[in-house]
């Protein structure tokens, strides 16, 4: 990771340097060694807080709305550091004429899985000051306030790593990347699946439990690269549904079921919703759920793996499934 | 199963204007009886209806959701009702899936001249909500008080 | 009133005996976090767990509760107002970040115009705070001048070796020991000197944490508002904010609400919910939002917990450092690092 990490940053200089780009969205260096934040540098100089490491897991592809106009409007361009997940997300907003493509340098950047610090702390970690990837390319020693230990970094992939969707780019103007595509890792739906074989009383038991801790801050709406509605109807009073509490177990339920119908068939599976819940809630569940029902019913279908497909849900056939047919297969 | 004995069903029942909603006035005409348990909303297609809609009327307290539209390829706007296929299909599907019984959930293709079709199915929905009990999964508690 | 003790695998009988005659509530977990509920047979005290992801304040303050409800009733309205808490509970566990955060709801909800709902559970309610176990390194308590080895509250504890220790603090606290003494037990000197060395090793820790140094400077009462409030700084610090609502929803001191209304079909609910400055929705008039865009809702924010509350209530500051906003940000953006960037410079040179 490291030396992909140097290359990078040297590149990112460059490109800043020579003028082919005036700024660049990447991650910026922390308080620690965890906490990098999105950020769009707009000087060389700045450029010495860009940091590309395990810890950047948050997808840029959301920023390039708002920065590739700016960019535009001040006769720029700005670079952005896309791993191979975000790309899917950068090309379903293009899709959705979101982005001004011709102001934007889409620099691939190779990725080896990134760790989530909520998951070693999760290990029994306390008071954790700093990792160091071990030269077997396969553990963390982490540091901490208490004493050191080691951890596998597998054990503490980001839930999106964990099931990664392989090492190809969909898009990009110049890529640096050591990765052989592999292809994905594991079974995605695998989690849908266990779900899905449960009892309707199990599946509803799990859900209240998780959907409880809900606490409507919203994150995995803001996150998400494909929730780009200018106003959303949760935001929206006169919709009747802009309750901003967690007064009734339903509410939630609702809430999450919207949340994740408004991205059906425009979800990339980008796993930025379960990444940013502070509650941990799965949401990825939700959304994987849809995506595997539209393989099934409507065939193979990946948003963003090329812009301007017409997604499953603004499309049909007329010999598609019927509901009742989906109502009808297996289980209770 | 339902535990309280004055319980009578809630149904809520989306019909097309061009479509169902004709059919259910001819079935009305036609002395075909249907439970008054079932409280139709006219809709301009199947396709207006929003999958918050259903999920709003569960949560006010409906006990099952029923979506009646023209037969696929008959739609009054051409293809509205193909997407609205597309789109219940998958949330019937993830109601499933955080448990609501299936049985709560049903979409039907009804044209202005199946007043009979009409009220079978409005007929069999009910009774299989009556089987089903009180929805009590997916209800707002403050609506059920 | 002296120190008791209680075994840490007899915390089950404490909360037993206590729930006798009020409600506990303590951390508790579900589905892998952990937050504030009622104590029942079989749960215990984890000491282990440093934070629960909403602040205790939750117990004092809920995320939403209900207030008047009003249907009608032939020609006229029917109105019941939601009675304001009557049962005695405790809420045990509670670190010394979040004791000091009731201290900054207590000063807003306290003065007038009073807020009866949370006056009468501030008054109903017993504060059994527990030295925190293991800091973290998202930890800066310090910073704001808590004192972390005395928590505070009521009754507050030390945990050593497997054993709590305890000592009253206020006439509530006295009364709650009193009401379990046949199952707490006196303390000989050596329990007295076992206490008094995990404060010692605590501090020891606290002077390590990584943000040990983070001071206050540059804010609070004495600096000057409107060059902190122009410092140009406040456009990068809010650059990539995702403008959720997750840092004021965990905060312990966060404080400001909206109330709604919910249409049941057979009544009118009011209720009201914690709300989050940083919502593009927020303290919307008819005229539109007084801060239309994410970095004038950043910066209300982080101006209110350092300057505006400071100059309200005589320079308290209105955070206290627990750090569960620096570990639950989705885009790692925090109080800690608006410090850093404004803090501790004379804002007319910037």
């Amino acid at each position: 990771m490291q030396r992909v990490s140097e290359r990078v940053i040297a590149r990112a200089r460059e490109l800043m340097r020579e003028g082919t780009v005036n700024k660049v969205a990447g991650w910026k260096a922390g308080e620690f060694f965890y906490d990098c934040a999105p950020y769009v540098f707009e000087s060389e100089e700045s450029l010495k807080d860009l940091v590309y490491d395990r810890f950047c897991a948050a997808n840029l592809s959301k920023y390039m709305i708002k920065n590739s106009v700016a960019a535009g409007a001040e006769g720029g361009k700005v670079l952005v550091l896309l791993k191979p997940c975000d790309t899917y997300s950068f090309n379903q907003l293009l899709t959705e004429h979101r982005i001004a493509r011709e102001n934007v340098y889409v620099l691939g950047v190779g990725c080896e899985g990134m760790c989530d610090i909520d998951r070693i702390r999760e290990k029994g970690f306390k008071g954790i000051t700093g990792v160091d990837e071990n030269a077997d390319g396969k553990t963390l020693t982490v540091h901490t306030l208490y004493g050191d230990g080691e951890v596998a970094i597998d054990d503490v992939l980001v839930n999106k790593c964990e099931f990664c969707k392989g090492k190809a780019h969909m898009i990009f103007d110049e890529l640096i990347s050591d990765n052989e595509d592999e292809g994905p890792r594991g079974d995605r739906f695998a989690g849908v699946r266990e779900l899905e074989a449960m009892s309707p009383a199990d599946r509803f038991a799990f859900w209240q439990s998780e959907l409880s801790k809900c606490i409507r801050c919203n994150a995995c709406r803001n996150a998400c690269p494909a929730c780009s509605c200018r106003k959303c109807v949760f935001d929206n009073d006169a919709s009747g549904i802009a309750s901003k509490a967690n007064t009734d177990s339903f509410e939630e339920k609702m809430f999450h079921i919207i949340r994740a119908f408004h991205v059906a068939g425009r979800c990339t599976d980008c796993g930025e919703c379960t990444r940013v819940c502070p509650q941990g809630i799965p949401l990825h569940l939700f959304n994987r759920k849809y995506i595997k029902d539209i393989n099934e019913f409507y065939g193979e279908y990946a948003a963003g793996a090329e812009a301007g497909q017409r997604g499953p849900l603004i499309n049909y056939t007329v010999d598609d499934i019927e509901p009742a047919a989906v109502s009808d297969k297996g289980g209770n | 199963m339902s535990v309280n004995a004055d319980w009578k069903p809630r149904i809520v029942a989306f019909c097309c204007n061009w479509c169902s909603y004709a059919g259910a006035d001819l079935a009305g005409s036609s002395r075909l009886a249907y439970p008054a348990d079932v409280k139709i909303i006219r809709e301009p297609c199947s396709c207006r209806v929003n999958p918050m809609f259903i999920l709003k009327a569960f949560e006010r307290g409906a006990d099952g959701v029923i979506l009646c539209g023209c037969h696929p390829g008959d739609c009054h706007y051409s293809t509205g009702n193909y997407y609205t296929r597309r789109r219940m299909a998958l949330l019937f599907s993830m109601l499933d899936y955080i448990g609501v019984e299936r049985g709560r959930t049903r979409v039907e293709w009804v044209s202005a001249a199946e007043g009979a079709k009409f009220s079978r199915v409005m007929n069999d929905f009910v009774a299989q909500i009556r089987e089903l009990g009180e929805n009590v999964k997916v209800g707002d508690l403050r609506c059920k008080e | 009133m002296a120190m008791k003790k209680i075994a840490l695998t007899q915390l089950e009988q404490l909360f037993a005996a206590l729930s006798l005659t009020r409600k506990v509530y303590l951390p508790v977990e579900k589905a892998g976090q952990y937050d504030y509920a009622p104590w029942q047979p079989g749960l215990t005290y984890h000491p282990e767990v440093l934070h629960t992801v909403k602040s205790a304040k939750s117990v004092f303050f809920p995320q939403s509760e209900d207030l008047i409800r009003y249907k009608r009733a032939g020609l006229s309205l029917e109105i019941s107002q939601q009675a304001p808490e009557d049962e005695e509970f405790v809420v045990f566990g509670v670190h010394a970040c979040d004791v000091a955060g009731f201290e900054v709801l207590d000063r807003v909800f306290l003065s007038e115009p009073v807020d009866s709902y949370y006056k009468a559970r501030r008054e109903h309610g017993t504060v059994f705070s527990v030295m925190c176990a293991k800091p973290e390194e998202t930890c800066f308590c310090g910073t704001f001048g808590i004192d972390a080895e005395a928590p505070g509250g009521d009754v507050q504890s030390w945990l050593a070796d497997g054993v709590l220790y305890m000592e009253a603090l206020t006439e509530k606290g006295e009364a709650l020991l009193a009401a379990v003494s046949g199952i707490v037990s006196e303390v000989d000197d050596a329990g007295t000197q076992a206490a008094a060395e995990t404060r010692a090793a605590h501090k020891a820790i606290m002077e390590r944490l990584p943000l040990a140094d983070l001071t206050t400077d540059g804010f609070g009462a004495d600096a000057e508002l409107l060059p902190l409030f122009n410092r140009p700084e406040w456009k990068e610090l809010a650059s990539s904010c995702l403008g959720c609502g997750t840092c004021t929803y965990v905060c312990p001191t966060c404080q400001c609400y909206d109330i709604r209304e919910y249409n049941t079909g057979k009544e009118i609910r009011r209720f009201r919910v914690w709300d989050s400055c940083m919502y593009s929705d927020f303290t919307m008039m008819a005229a539109g939002t007084p801060r239309p865009d994410q970095m004038q809702r950043f910066r209300q924010r982080f101006m209110h917990k350092l300057k505006y509350y400071p100059d309200n209530y005589g320079g308290a500051f209105s955070c206290v450092g627990c750090g569960r906003c620096l570990q639950k940000c989705p885009i790692s953006m925090n109080i800690v690092k608006v410090m850093r960037k404004l803090g501790g410079a004379n804002h007319n040179d910037k």
